[in-house]
């Protein structure tokens, strides 16, 4: 059974998915649904209207900036991880928060670990769907293991050249 | 030198905890070797051959005596009272337990020095001049910018997971000590036309099995923008750089499918969409770490200094080490001391604790407490007053430190080898050790001059082969170590790959073969010229016929 974690005001805890991930030859389920890219290029307009909340699902190769024109419309974006290793949709999940301003949910699918969980969470991602037995519990505290970063990203830490600046 | 503030120093207690964690449940079983292989790699803990080998990082390879004398007591608590040098600066132990391994985290965090990124698909510890802050011919010194790659860099959620390793040099001097050419990134710091500071930045460089040289795709960078600029560079790499082959990740692949144009050209685009003063360190933190390197504790002497005078004319071998390990100061009666670490017939590199220490003392008493490492594989007492040349000298020397041969045929670059590494064809070691044998005589190896042999185990050249001007690389010719001379590279800022001379030689083969190669060189060469000027005059002709002429 996939599980779902929520990062909310620092702390991570499991939630519902109302969502269903479709595939691109399926049929369209009644509610929300997650769609490839390609998918909702094709049929977005169509989606959108039709009164559900739509997500839309980009794999590491694909380009999130071709969302720009409609990223306001969006519920949710999900970038895959097909291996930890591949850390491509670090990158997208930055241009995603920074460049395109979406301010909906941001879900990290694929080979999701919780050793990885700081940086996603730097990085933008408030959703997670661990590929682990990992624990809620885990993910808060890998997010706070570090009491200092050294550099901004895409979440609201402020770093230490900040912090020396009020200390000074 | 930039010392830890309270920052730093709890970076280094969260990360040394959570690899105490981490090590705890591999010890339990609670994780696989294989789980566990990707969390040791970022924390520079390799299995070897025959045990683990922990790689410490010393950024921008500066030490002050306190730290050296952490890792000579890390050296002989945990390992066999003995440390290699890496042509990263890097200290590498190769004899370590993997229960010992957060101890010696702990230990090491004490005096600001960890192993955090020195290994692993993520941006490496960097390097840099190792005469920054100590050489008249610099326009700024690199450290500061070093200072600041490395805070940006380390832990950067967005680049930890790149297609490959990632290594940065920086040098702030026309003279190239740091071998930026061959980096993933190489800069290089100078003064643009209206006398403000830029940066020359170059892309694309690196060694392993298909060598190039860095490609400028800026020209002038204004130096506050580095940071931001250096985001761009590495995003463009991390999106669009190749996953499907691992021989064929690095951004040295990248730039040369693209084209460096059109690398350039999506650098530019990524770094004009981006917020650059969210990235760029504002003006007072760039001061507080330019603060920490500034020159503090140089006396007013004159120029020459009679006592240094009198030793050189007196004791032929102390002036020998002047004219070989000795390079000039920009603060007038001070001297850079080169303190060799290829004494005749040893490991290149290695250093014992004993070695360490005594290093350690000499800097704290006479070389304003610093010590440098450089990619050479020595070590470097960088504020040393020219009248205590002759007590410093006398003090290496008694330790196998004083051998004087830096930038001479002998001093040999040379990767550990099958000696130690899983990854080696051959061992390089006893190669590098045969070779310095047979040149031992100082006055036959300062007749010959600069010659640099660089010497790799296998393809994965950090033994820097590519870039010797006699490169060697050891291969694996149906179960026997061969190896493949190369004649006419550099590392220097006339930076040049080698090419391949002839067919491999067995191991005893090497030591003749550079024989000839000598004697055709002095035989050839025209005054003044130094052995990589008489090849590129003279091709390689000459002495692929003097290698190969009996084996015809």
């Amino acid at each position: 059974m996939q599980r779902l974690f929520k990062l909310r005001a620092g702390e991570i805890a499991a939630a519902e998915d109302p969502y269903t991930t479709i595939e691109d030859d399926q049929d369209l389920p009644r509610g929300d649904v997650i769609v490839s890219l390609a998918r909702f290029h094709r049929e977005g307009e169509y989606l959108l209207d039709c009164c559900r909340q739509v997500g839309v699902r980009i794999a590491p190769d694909e380009a999130p900036e071709s969302l720009a024109g409609e990223i306001g419309r969006l519920h949710l974006i999900a970038l895959v991880f097909p291996k930890f290793r591949d850390g491509r949709s670090y990158s997208a999940a930055r241009i995603v928060r920074d460049r395109l301003r979406f301010t909906g949910e941001l879900r990290a699918v694929g080979e999701v670990f919780v050793d990885q969980g700081r940086f996603m969470a730097r990085c933008g991602f408030d959703a997670f769907v661990p590929a682990d037995a990992s624990t809620p519990e885990q993910w808060t505290a890998a997010t706070r293991r570090f009491r200092h970063v050294y550099q901004r990203a895409s979440d609201d830490r402020e770093p230490a050249f900040v912090e020396r600046e009020k200390v000074a | 030198m930039y010392n830890y503030d309270t920052i730093d120093a709890e970076m280094l207690a969260d990360r040394t905890a959570e690899f105490r964690e981490q090590c705890a449940r591999r010890l339990a079983g609670a994780i696989t070797e294989e789980q566990f292989k990707p969390i040791r790699l970022k924390n520079g803990l390799y299995l070897q051959l025959h045990a683990y080998m922990l790689r410490i990082a010393i950024p921008y390879g500066t030490l002050n005596s306190a730290q050296m004398r952490m890792l000579a007591h890390v050296a002989r608590t945990y390992d066999r009272g003995y440390g290699h040098f890496t042509t990263r600066t890097n200290l590498q132990l190769h004899w370590i337990k993997l229960r010992d391994a957060p101890d010696i985290l702990a230990a090491l965090a004490k005096v600001g020095l960890h192993a955090i990124q020195t290994s692993g698909n993520c941006i490496r510890n960097l390097t840099a001049d190792p005469h920054a802050g100590a050489t008249a011919d610099e326009v700024d010194d690199p450290r500061v910018w070093a200072e600041a790659i490395r805070q940006w860099s380390t832990f950067h959620p967005e680049f930890s997971y790149l297609p490959r390793k990632f290594k940065i040099a920086v040098t702030g001097a026309p003279k190239d000590r740091a071998a930026v050419q061959v980096y993933d990134v190489g800069l290089r710091l100078h003064r643009d036309d209206d006398g403000a500071l830029a940066f020359q930045v170059m892309v694309g460089g690196g060694l392993g099995r298909t060598p190039y040289l860095g490609q400028t795709i800026r020209e002038r960078l204004p130096a506050r923008y580095l940071l931001s600029y250096m985001q761009a560079v590495v995003r463009v790499y991390n999106r669009a750089g190749r996953r499907d082959n691992i021989h064929k990740q690095r951004i040295k692949i990248l730039v040369s499918d693209l084209g460096a144009e059109e690398f350039a050209r999506r650098v530019e685009a990524e770094w004009e969409a981006s917020d650059k003063a969210a990235v760029d360190l504002p003006d007072t933190e760039l001061a507080r770490i330019r603060g920490a390197f500034a020159a503090r504790g140089f006396e007013s002497l004159p120029a020459v200094s009679p006592a240094f005078e009198a030793a050189k004319s007196e004791n032929r071998a102390f002036a020998r080490f002047a004219r070989n390990n000795v390079a000039p100061h920009k603060q007038p009666g001070y001297g850079i001391v080169n303190v060799s670490l290829k004494a005749i017939g040893e490991t290149p590199g290695d250093c014992s604790a004993e070695q360490m220490d005594l290093v350690a003392d000499l800097a704290e008493r006479f070389s304003l407490d610093e010590v440098r490492v450089a990619y050479e594989q020595n070590l470097i007492l960088p504020h040393v007053r020219l009248d205590d040349l002759p007590q410093v000298w006398a003090t290496l020397e008694s330790a196998g430190l004083a051998t004087p041969n830096i930038g001479l045929i002998s001093d040999i670059i040379a990767c550990p080898g099958l000696d130690y590494c899983a990854l080696a064809n051959a061992r390089s070691i006893p190669i590098a050790q045969d070779i310095a044998r047979r040149f031992e005589d100082p006055a036959l190896a300062e007749r010959i001059g600069e010659l640099k042999i660089k010497i790799s185990g296998c393809i994965n050249a950090c033994g820097h082969h590519h870039v010797g001007n006699i490169g060697i690389l050891g291969v694996d010719k149906k179960g026997e170590e061969y190896y493949q001379i190369s004649l006419g590279g550099s590392a220097d800022d006339d930076a040049s790959l080698a090419k391949i001379l002839g067919p491999g030689l067995p191991a005893e083969g090497v030591t003749p073969a550079i024989d000839r190669i000598v004697e055709v060189y002095l035989r050839e060469r025209r005054e003044g010229e130094r052995f990589i000027e008489t090849y590129r005059r003279a091709g390689a002709e000459p002495f692929k016929e003097a290698v190969y002429a009996e084996a015809v």
